[in-house]
């Protein structure tokens, strides 16, 4: 399993999420019931404490482990450093607007693009949404710090920029529509994260 | 009885006010105002929740200012005028009841519930009028912004923080001074032998000696267990209101600076570190505070609903000297997005140690779950009930907590109504406050001398309306996250108009479940007996459920 992009990632979520939800409510809830009856219940699957435990640790830690392995992004993030990107853009935020590169930012599906965003004065969010509505990627912008992030794009489209960190009332405006374009010329093999 | 009469006198006049002592009035007074402040967060939430839909509804008017405010105010009256009160009200109650020893001060912790209450109502109002809007994250230079705020709203804001902080640590002083007082059952006690017991020390030495075949380090713990978590969360209280004062007085330097027409360089401050020392203290809140007074809690109402003993007790005392070291490590999952971080940090702290949390609250979950297994069958009470929906709560809130504390998950989930609705309104309406109802049903007849309540099938709607409307409104506003709709941040399109519309419902339900508990409750005291809770009481006992001490032949002449 992989997901090329956060859609495939989030639908993902939703189902698995929705399913622990009713287990754990089910499981209280058949609980419950039986705390009152007077004759013992049968119990569907008896699972002892250590199991238990195990299972506890393993979802912890094997979530992340999972994520790691199977959403690309994570493993771009740690090594964005040592990485030379395909495309670089500079984008600086101040006074709560974006001020963007003169050229207009236009990509291809498998580059790597690094944002580096610089903020002049407060925290903002550098997000890149969907016509949707739904996010393609964020980071947030610290004045003072590096703020860079390395990106590939599986999907083609025209994205949105808003601010996704509160930076005041005046914050609420920031938002760029049509800042990026990818295009997706070849077909990219979606497997393995997406890598062509 | 009447209608009228149960709503002046009270249910059944069953109620007497006078009869309550010192302990009794003060705990009840927080309880009331505690409750108040609920019911504003919840009818600040509604219009949060209508203005999702329709941005033009007043108070909001479509002005992101009005809004902004409203979120500002919101989680400081829902988290400090509402759960700490309660939680500080049941706690000096609690910690003299179950280690049998006066309350240090009556009048401190009359001072804690009303510092607490003026505190808030000052960052309250530093939003209804100046329109102040930082919100709870205060994030380094924007609470100092003047440009965005007027300096007076400011001011006013932090030193309404700052107050509630100050009663905070008057909380924290009345605890630790009663634990540590030396009559009663801990006359012959030693502080040393006192700090072990509170750090759950002695559970682990126990453990250890079992496991090595060793006779057990203490068979009778100084400190029961409840009293332990008290104590263990009581520290996480401290630091976070240290943490918390100071983050306030630096925000006071530059606005006072600024009044003075002087304008300090907001850069001096490293944003990031600012970051990472306010989430330190403001993490030990949400994941130490909550999970561990949490934890505590479920184990005293189990052992008090069952009338056993807990259920793997060393254990469970181990766990919570476990939950301290993890919660005071697990602050950069908040940091997750922020690129400058270090990666590191990002991996042990913010994923790894975080994920530990899914263990110490599962341990809590299934320890408490055993102990009320073993003592079938149970009548299903409200206390029961209200017990096992915190149970629920928390065990839906904490793994979307874990989901979002991933570098992978976190970087489409970040600051959206992910986090706010399936993690913190779920762990917090759900898991924290149905906890709370189940202990304030166990304490009522303690706290009100058998007071009689006055219908159960309205505590009975109220339960099912605050169970199903705090579920809803989170998995709808966690929806709407996973769709990319962003918390902090005011819509006017109607973007996420199907989810905000379904989360309004349930949110109304919650809404409708406090009025009908209030509403409950106050027929059961009745009016009159309300206003005798704040009048002084005749009985300056500060201890509840003590036998006075025969005093020893040889001394009474
Ligand atoms: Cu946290």
């Amino acid at each position: 399993m992989s997901f090329a992009n956060s859609m495939e990632l989030l639908a993902f979520h939703k189902v698995a999420y929705t399913a622990y939800s009713l287990l754990i409510i089910s499981v209280i809830a058949w609980f419950g019931y039986n705390l009152t009856r007077k004759h013992k219940a049968n119990s569907l699957i008896r699972v002892s404490f250590y199991t238990y435990i195990a299972f506890l640790v393993a979802a912890g830690v094997g979530h992340h482990i999972f994520t790691y392995n199977v959403v690309p992004w994570v493993s771009e993030d740690i090594t964005r450093n040592e990485t030379v990107p395909d495309k670089s853009y500079h984008i600086t935020v101040k006074d709560h607007h974006f001020i963007l590169p003169k050229e207009k930012m236009v990509v291809n599906c498998g580059e790597k693009v690094l944002f580096d965003v610089k903020s002049k004065d407060l925290v903002y969010g550098f997000g890149l949404f969907r016509k949707d509505h739904s996010m393609v990627t964020q980071m947030q912008v610290n004045p003072g710090t590096k703020n860079d992030i390395l990106w590939t794009f599986n999907e083609s489209g025209v994205f949105d920029l808003m601010s996704t960190e509160y930076s005041g009332p005046k914050g609420n405006g920031m938002f760029v529509p049509d800042v990026l374009k990818v295009q997706c010329t070849q077909k990219i093999a979606m497997v393995d994260g997406g890598k062509v | 009885m009447s209608f009228m009469n149960d709503l002046i006198n009270g249910a059944d006049n069953r109620f007497d006010v006078n009869s309550l002592n010192a302990l009794q009035k003060v705990t009840l007074r927080a309880v009331v105002v505690a409750f108040l402040f609920y019911g504003l967060a919840a009818l600040e939430g509604m219009i949060m929740r209508t203005a999702a839909v329709i941005p033009d509804i007043p108070p909001v008017y479509g002005s992101v200012d009005h809004y902004f405010a409203i979120m500002t105010a919101h989680p400081i009256v829902g988290i400090f005028g509402s759960t700490y009160q309660l939680v500080f009200a049941a706690f000096m109650f609690l910690v003299p009841y179950l280690t049998k020893k006066p309350l240090y001060s009556v009048k401190l912790a009359n001072a804690v519930w009303v510092l607490i209450t003026l505190g808030t109502a000052l960052a309250w109002i530093a939003a209804f009028i100046w329109h102040y809007a930082p919100l709870y994250t205060l994030y380094w230079p924007l609470p100092a912004d003047t440009t965005q705020f007027k300096i007076i709203g400011g001011i006013t804001f932090i030193a309404g923080v700052a107050i509630i902080m100050v009663g905070t640590l008057g909380f924290i002083y009345n605890i630790y001074a009663t634990i540590f007082a030396r009559v009663g059952i801990h006359k012959n006690k030693t502080t040393k032998e006192l700090l072990i017991s509170g750090f759950g020390i002695d559970g682990m030495l126990n453990l250890v000696h079992k496991l090595t075949g060793k006779p057990p380090y203490t068979k009778e713990p100084a400190l029961s267990l409840p009293v332990v978590a008290i104590f263990r969360g009581t520290v996480d209280t401290f630091l976070d209101a240290l943490v918390i004062l100071s983050a306030g007085i630096l925000v006071l330097v530059y606005l006072i600076a600024n009044a003075d027409g002087i304008s300090l360089n907001v850069a001096s401050v490293d944003a990031l570190l600012y970051k990472n020392w306010f989430w330190w203290g403001l993490d030990l809140v949400a994941d130490g505070l909550v999970l561990i007074y949490v934890a505590g809690s479920w184990y005293l109402l189990a052992t008090l609903i069952t009338g056993k003993k807990l259920f793997m007790e060393n254990v469970a005392r181990a766990a919570l000297m476990l939950e301290l070291l993890v919660s005071w490590m697990v602050w950069s999952h908040h940091l997750l997005a922020d690129q400058a971080q270090p990666e590191i940090m990002k991996l042990v702290s913010g994923e790894m140690v975080t994920a530990f949390e899914l263990l110490t609250q599962g341990l809590a979950l299934f320890i408490t779950l055993v102990t009320l297994w073993k003592a079938r069958p149970l009548k299903m009470t409200m206390e029961l009930k209200y017990l096992l929906g915190g149970l629920v709560g928390f065990g839906l809130a904490v793994p979307a907590g874990i989901i979002q504390a991933d570098m992978a998950m976190n970087r489409v989930l970040h600051n959206t109504q992910w986090i706010i609705g399936a993690h913190v309104h779920v762990a917090v309406i759900v898991g924290l406050y149905m906890t709370l109802y189940s202990a304030v049903y166990v304490l009522w007849p303690l706290v009100t001398n058998n007071a009689k309540l006055w219908s159960m099938k309205l505590a009975n709607a109220h339960f099912w309306l605050h169970l199903i409307g705090g579920i809803g409104m989170g998995a709808f506003m966690g929806m709407a996250g996973l769709d990319g709709m962003l918390r902090r941040h005011m819509y006017f399109h109607g973007e996420y108009n199907t989810y905000m519309i379904l989360a309004g419902i349930c949110g109304a339900m919650l809404l409708l479940a406090w009025v009908l508990f209030l509403f409950n409750i106050i027929m059961s005291v009745g009016l009159k007996g309300l206003i005798g809770i704040f009048l002084p009481s005749a009985d300056k006992t500060a201890s509840f459920g003590v036998e006075p001490e025969a005093v020893p032949e040889t001394l009474k002449a």
